[in-house]
């Protein structure tokens, strides 16, 4: 390996991981409160902020983290927060807020066992249906969770890429163990992502429709101190951005900002596969859950069994276009996720009955082993 | 006359329908023509300036005011407006709240505000109740006085708006009510030039919630109560606490040089790329090479 290739190996940290990500896609404002085990990601932000022109703020606790990061959003910046489970729920208010007003952000949510305080420091998988329907009303959102150090930094990109790109706030989920995991990084080459934009107003000052919600295209979002002065409000608004109560107005708003995310479910997902070639047993797995089924995967092969791992990076939207696709070659899904059954539902509601799905849970606050994914996928082939 | 319909046709947003939600007799008029008087006679160009607020009557003001305007959760405009700040420190940064929105729901937010001393002023206006829920007891509501949720008399105790700011560290703290405008003008101007976080207190009347619970004839009746029932700071320097008993005092309570947030956040980030003998060189080093991946990204963006 030559001298210049060493340079791009680095050790990392899950949430550092998170942070580099974060700042190499432009994000030029944080604000957050501390909580296990997430902390790492602010302290990150709050060093090297000031020292490229960014501002940090450590705020009064959650609530006002996102509502400060939706803030300089309008403001003009990309911003993003990070958070754990109580913290998360905390935010659900304001999420749904810039759900509504359609305004980027950024929050990473470092699962941790649960509910309540729970278990600060061990991993979990549990807030996947409330990144999904943690806030009220009925709204969409996009969630990546990464199973690499290496994916903590593209999948941020990502994140906030999307949340540019479709005006909405996004969320990455990282458990516990992969955001303190430390391992080696290759820098990737140059070229290798995409980091969309929110867009420019057109030159139009008098009617600029900020919350336009029309055809595909998601309207650009001016900033405050710009050229076109708007309102965002957390009432539901017609296009040019004011309260309104006229049905067909209402209506129009909320499919829009769901439309928008759900209907490209299958463009947004972004999965890994293993051995699914030939597979007729799957297990669907995701984050550090996915990297025990790997293992698991390979073990099931000594065995003869022809397992494979359809790993989804793109929790939300769902997307069920490859358990499609898979489906008529499998005679079983297996779903382990730190939880007592959370994007197993979905996966039940994609295949509807075809295909036997099994459900295997685990809230202990431990990670999966191996062995434990193994046997059960053998003990519910022989049953 | 014509001046003020002038400020008006330039500073009310120019589609948004009038009148406001705001019923018959509210002060919440009041304070919004003071405001825009205010921001016409600063000549603070509207592109420039960022109102925002958080839920209630009080919440409404920004969908009026032709600047750019944000209306938020429950409680929560100061936490908003702080990253609107952050982001564009050029912006002047105004937020409405009343007093339940300020006080109760965010009052941890307010308070934290004060302390911080980002460069926001904030408008609390005081009408003693929820108005748009319907006039349940609020944290000003003073006690003895009723609300729907207060039908035998509010059995809590009231918090001192002023006090509170000044306590929690507010860099500029005033009051006055709705009867007294060309005070209230000059308050307010006073807070938008304050370099620092500025809390304007305005006492307020709600006649349809507060004031028919509470046995006021009309709207008249609660502007005399303002009127008679205030005094100057220095009149209540002359007053025994027994001759204050129910009375409000008025006055600039609070105002001092203290450096502002962000004044010292951008010294320090200089500080700190500028030198070359510290932690900072480390830390540069650490960010340039992140930056060399951000440029990578850029290069594809």
């Amino acid at each position: 390996m030559s001298a210049k290739r060493n340079k791009d190996i680095k050790v990392l940290q899950g949430n550092e991981a998170c942070a580099i990500g974060a700042v190499a896609a432009g994000v030029n404002f944080f604000a957050g409160y501390p909580i296990t085990p997430s902390s790492e990601v602010a302290e990150f932000m709050a060093r090297h902020l000031p020292l490229i022109g960014g501002r940090f703020i450590q705020m009064e606790d959650e609530i006002a983290s996102i509502a400060a990061i939706i803030g300089a959003s309008i403001a003009g910046s990309r911003s993003m927060t990070a958070t754990s489970g109580p913290g998360f729920s905390l935010m659900q208010e304001n999420l749904g807020l810039a759900c509504l007003a359609e305004i980027p952000c950024v929050v990473v949510n470092v699962m941790r066992a649960g509910p309540s305080t729970g278990l600060p420091t061990q991993p979990a998988q549990a807030d996947v249906m409330q990144t999904r329907w943690g806030t009220h009303g009925d709204h969409a959102i996009i969630a990546l969770a990464p199973s690499t150090v290496l994916e903590c930094i593209e999948l941020t990109v990502c994140c906030v890429s999307l949340a540019e790109k479709y005006r909405t706030p996004t969320v990455l989920l990282l458990d516990e163990v992969i955001g303190h995991m430390r391992e080696s990084v290759t820098l990737p080459p140059p070229g290798s992502y995409h980091c969309e934009s929110r867009g420019t107003p057109g030159a139009d000052l008098d009617d600029y429709c900020p919350a336009a919600c029309e055809g595909d295209t998601v309207a650009p979002l001016g900033h405050f101190g710009g050229p076109h002065r708007f309102h965002v409000t957390g009432l539901t608004h017609d296009k040019h951005g004011f309260p309104t109560m006229v049905p067909d107005e209402v209506d129009q708003k909320i499919h829009w900002i769901v439309d928008k995310i759900e209907s490209r479910a299958d463009e947004l997902a972004m999965n890994d596969e293993f051995m699914t070639d030939d597979c007729d047993v799957l297990l669907f797995a995701y984050g550090s859950t996915a990297r025990v089924a790997k293992a698991s995967v390979r073990q099931l092969r000594e065995q003869g069994i022809k397992a494979g791992l359809l790993r989804v990076k793109t929790i939300w939207p769902f997307s069920g276009k490859r358990l499609h696709e898979l489906a008529p070659q499998l005679r079983g899904i297996v779903v382990p996720e730190m939880n007592m059954g959370q994007l197993v539902l979905e996966v039940e509601r994609t295949i509807g009955g075809g295909v036997p799905v099994r459900r295997l849970g685990r809230v202990d606050g431990r990670l999966f082993t191996p062995d434990q994914i193994t046997d059960f996928v053998t003990e519910e082939l022989s049953a | 006359m014509s001046q003020a319909i002038e400020t008006a046709r330039t500073y009310l947003k120019p589609h948004k329908k009038l009148p406001t939600v705001w019923c018959g007799g509210c002060g919440l008029g009041v304070i919004m023509s003071s405001l825009l008087r205010v921001i016409s006679k600063m000549e603070i160009p509207k592109n420039d300036i960022a109102t925002v607020s958080g839920i209630g009557c009080t919440g409404r003001m920004p969908t009026y005011v032709d600047s750019n305007t944000l209306h938020t959760t429950h409680g929560r405009a100061l936490a908003f407006a702080t990253g609107v700040k952050l982001a564009n420190p050029k912006l002047t940064v105004i937020t409405a709240m009343g007093d339940g929105d300020a006080l109760a729901i965010g009052g941890n937010h307010f308070i934290h505000a004060c302390r911080r001393n980002i460069d926001i002023t904030a408008i609390v206006a005081n009408n003693c109740i929820y108005g748009m829920t319907g006039g349940q007891y609020s944290p000003t509501t003073p006690h003895g006085k009723r609300g729907t949720t207060a039908p035998y008399g509010n059995v809590e105790h009231e918090f001192d708006a002023s006090a509170l700011a000044a306590g929690a560290g507010a860099s500029f703290v005033a009051r006055t009510s709705v009867y007294h405008v060309r005070e209230l003008d000059k308050m307010l101007e006073q807070a938008i030039r304050h370099r620092g976080f500025s809390v304007v207190e305005v006492m307020s009347n709600c006649y349809t919630s507060y004031g028919r619970l509470n046995k006021y004839k009309s709207p008249v009746d609660m502007f005399r109560w303002m009127k008679e029932s205030s005094v100057t700071l220095r009149e209540a320097e002359r007053m025994s606490p027994e001759e204050l008993e129910g009375k409000f005092t008025r006055g600039v309570f609070v105002e001092n040089y203290m450096p502002e947030f962000i004044e010292v956040y951008d010294n320090l980030a200089e500080r700190l790329t500028s030198d070359s003998t510290t932690v900072a060189t480390q830390l540069r080093e650490t960010v340039e090479r992140y930056e060399r991946l951000g440029d990578r990204l850029k290069a594809v963006g």
